[in-house]
């Protein structure tokens, strides 16, 4: 581990050991769900229904059963992948909005190899369909990163771009290989399938919670480990904070970018294993639905922490799933009202405390 | 094929060109004016996305599309308006509040077509804009039709317009104070949270109208039917050197982009490669294709008072 100068001023570090801080750290996405919820409280008034019995039954069937525990932390599965893609490129100083292309092709790509090799043993074709999930959602990032390292393009709109560009790929290479009639592959090879959670908690019965859950835990595990505990995590975090500083102490601030935009997308990419190999064994298009635009605000409400990311995907997760329980009563589009609302209660909450902590010290 | 033949499908294809650039154009010019003030506005997909959503509302209530256009403009600077709460009152960083306000237009035009149209993927056909006859532009031979669609010769103006506001008049050598050096406008009294605060609903209210073109020409909204217009949008004002005819330019060339996939729909080169044309031109623009460009220099910065 390397001895950190620049930590001293970072907003919210590892181990986050000044107690007021983390204390910050944590009031300033409270407050920005409770505001969200309250803004949503007076959609669901204006359409005529009980926001407390509207978000009493959200709670009630997303947390309060097996089942809906369990489609909870399905939908928090990819939202893990997705937010600690979005958080890694923060903390380089980057914006990934590419997160929704690099899963979807994290997606098809390891459905292609699934489908491809099905006689593989399970020990060779599932790693393989991981590796082919990274790889593809990697070089999908790779490619806005080595553009800002090399010609200063803007990586927002570049990573924006290549969602819209993966959309089209996936459509044009599909095409020929989509089962007839329909927009998704073939099954994928038996050895290939992660295996339901509720094998071995039999209380999730029923909900498509799989592996991949476990497997994003261990990402988030590694991506903090890599972060606040390597060189290269190190010259990372320098980068994002002041990049003429990391430059000047001798951190090349091109290769840190791009490597930090490639491995971005690539944990980005393995998001898409939740869907293929966990839950419907063949990639079909559209499978993503905003799971990479969520990444943002899962980023954002985790402060970039993996801790946090795990956490806020959970309330995220949760509130996807409450979404489509509340459809009857309350269109599931105030879902999508809510999460943006989330993030701008969340930086407009962060900058009035940090102010008027500032002004109390 | 004849000569006259090939002049004419230049011609045409010019025409398709000016006509699909001009949202392009108006989001472009609001982007400038924005980022001149320091703020920078990622917020143009939404903006136009609640412009779009709005004329089709407006429209369909009166059918009259001239109340559409302006609702979308009231829609646009109401978006707009919450960018600029967000950065220039609270602070907050601009490329995220833009980001959340694109996730929260996105939703809230869906979430309204269920309520207003029981459906949330489109609204119900509303009237366009009707064409009227300008007299000179008009009459040019080929292209002269395109001048019909009112927004465009608008457009023009709004250009012409923008860059006497932002490069001959008080106001715009104070606006771009704020984005170069904010300090310097503070020093001689200005407000920058107020000038900055105009130069974001001035792209409120030109990135409603592009939203307004949009539903107009289409004659009804389809969710996320800006299909990422607003993102090309601000890539051209960084092609454009942030001037209103640079970017009116640079999206001339995504226009054309458009124009040639639309003609080649149909060709035997496959349509899917040819949706990537927009995004890809957007890419190579980006990298210097066209030469490199410097932002203001205070862009992207909030500017907090306290701090000096």
């Amino acid at each position: 581990m390397s001895t950190a100068p620049l930590a001293a001023g970072e907003p919210v570090s590892a181990g986050a050991r000044d107690p007021r801080r983390l204390l910050l750290g944590v009031a300033a996405p409270l407050v920005a769900i409770v505001l969200a919820l309250a803004a949503g409280a007076i959609f669901i008034v204006a359409i005529g229904q009980n926001p407390f019995a509207i978000y009493g039954l959200m709670i009630g069937e997303s947390l309060g059963t097996g089942y809906g525990l369990g489609q909870t932390l399905f939908k928090a599965t990819p939202l893990i992948f997705t937010g600690l893609a979005v958080a890694l490129g923060f903390r380089a100083g980057l914006f990934n909005i590419g997160a929704e292309g690099q899963i979807y092709l994290g997606g098809f790509a390891a459905a292609l190899i699934g489908s491809a090799f099905t006689g593989w043993p399970p020990a060779l074709l599932l790693p393989a369909c991981i590796l082919a999930a990274a790889a593809a959602g990697g070089a999908w990032g790779a490619i806005p990163g080595l553009l800002k390292a090399r010609f200063g393009a803007h990586e927002v709109i570049n990573t924006i771009m290549m969602n819209f560009i993966a959309f089209a790929l996936v459509s044009f290479v599909g095409r020929p290989l989509f089962e007839p009639a329909t927009v998704r592959t073939a099954d994928i090879g038996a050895g290939a399938a992660l295996a339901r959670l509720s094998d071995w908690l039999p209380a999730l019965r029923g909900s498509p919670a799989n592996m991949a859950l476990v497997l994003a835990l261990a990402v988030a595990a590694l991506a903090g480990l890599l972060i606040f505990r390597t060189r290269f995590g190190y010259a990372l975090r320098a980068v994002g904070l002041s990049a003429p500083a990391a430059a000047f102490g001798g951190i090349s601030i091109g290769r840190t970018q791009a490597l930090a935009m490639t491995l971005s997308g690539a944990i980005a990419g393995i998001g898409g294993v939740n869907f293929v190999l966990g839950y419907k064994h063949f990639f079909e298009m559209g499978f993503s639905g905003g799971t990479g635009f969520l990444g943002i605000a899962v980023a954002l409400i985790g402060r970039n922490h993996p801790v946090g990311v795990v956490l806020a995907a959970l309330f995220f997760g949760a509130l996807s799933y409450g979404g489509l329980v509340i459809n009857q009563q309350v269109p599931r589009e105030l879902i999508d009202v809510l999460q943006g609302l989330v993030i701008l209660f969340a930086i407009s909450a962060q900058q009035v405390l940090e102010r008027m902590s500032r002004r109390l010290a | 094929m004849t000569g006259a033949g090939t002049g004419l499908d230049v011609l045409l294809f010019v025409a398709a060109a000016l006509r699909i650039s001009v949202p392009y154009t108006l989001a472009s010019l609001g982007a400038t004016f924005s980022e001149r003030g320091g703020v920078i506005n990622i917020a143009l997909e939404g903006i136009m996305l609640n412009g779009a959503l709005a004329y089709v509302l407006g429209a369909w209530w009166s059918h009259d599309p001239w109340i559409g256009v302006g609702a979308a403009v009231l829609a646009g600077v109401a978006t707009a308006a919450l960018h600029a709460l967000v950065t220039v009152v609270f602070r907050a960083d601009q490329i995220t509040s833009g980001l959340g306000i694109n996730l929260l237009a996105a939703g809230l035009t869906k979430f309204i077509l269920t309520q207003v149209f029981q459906s949330s993927s489109n609204s119900e056909r509303v009237v366009g804009l009707p064409a009227l006859h300008i007299p000179w532009l008009g009459s040019l031979p080929g292209i002269g039709s395109v001048f019909d669609a009112p927004l465009v010769p608008i457009t023009l103006l709004l250009i012409l317009g923008g860059h006497v506001v932002l490069f001959r008049s008080v106001f715009g050598m104070r606006l771009r104070t704020m984005g170069e050096h904010p300090e310097a406008g503070a020093t001689l009294g200005l407000s920058v949270g107020a000038y900055r605060t105009l130069g974001v609903l001035a792209s409120g209210v030109l990135a409603g109208l592009a939203g307004a073109w949009l539903a107009s020409e289409q004659h009804s909204f389809t969710d996320g039917m800006t299909g990422g217009r607003g993102y090309i949008a601000l890539a051209a004002m960084i092609v454009g050197k942030w001037s209103p005819w640079g970017a009116a330019a640079a999206c001339l060339l995504f226009g054309a982009a458009e124009a040639l996939q639309i003609g080649l729909q149909g060709s035997r080169f496959p349509n899917e490669l040819l949706q990537m044309l927009p995004y890809l031109v957007t890419m190579l623009a980006l990298a210097g294709w066209i030469g490199r460009a410097v932002p203001p220099r205070a862009v992207g910065v909030p500017y907090d008072p306290e701090d000096h």
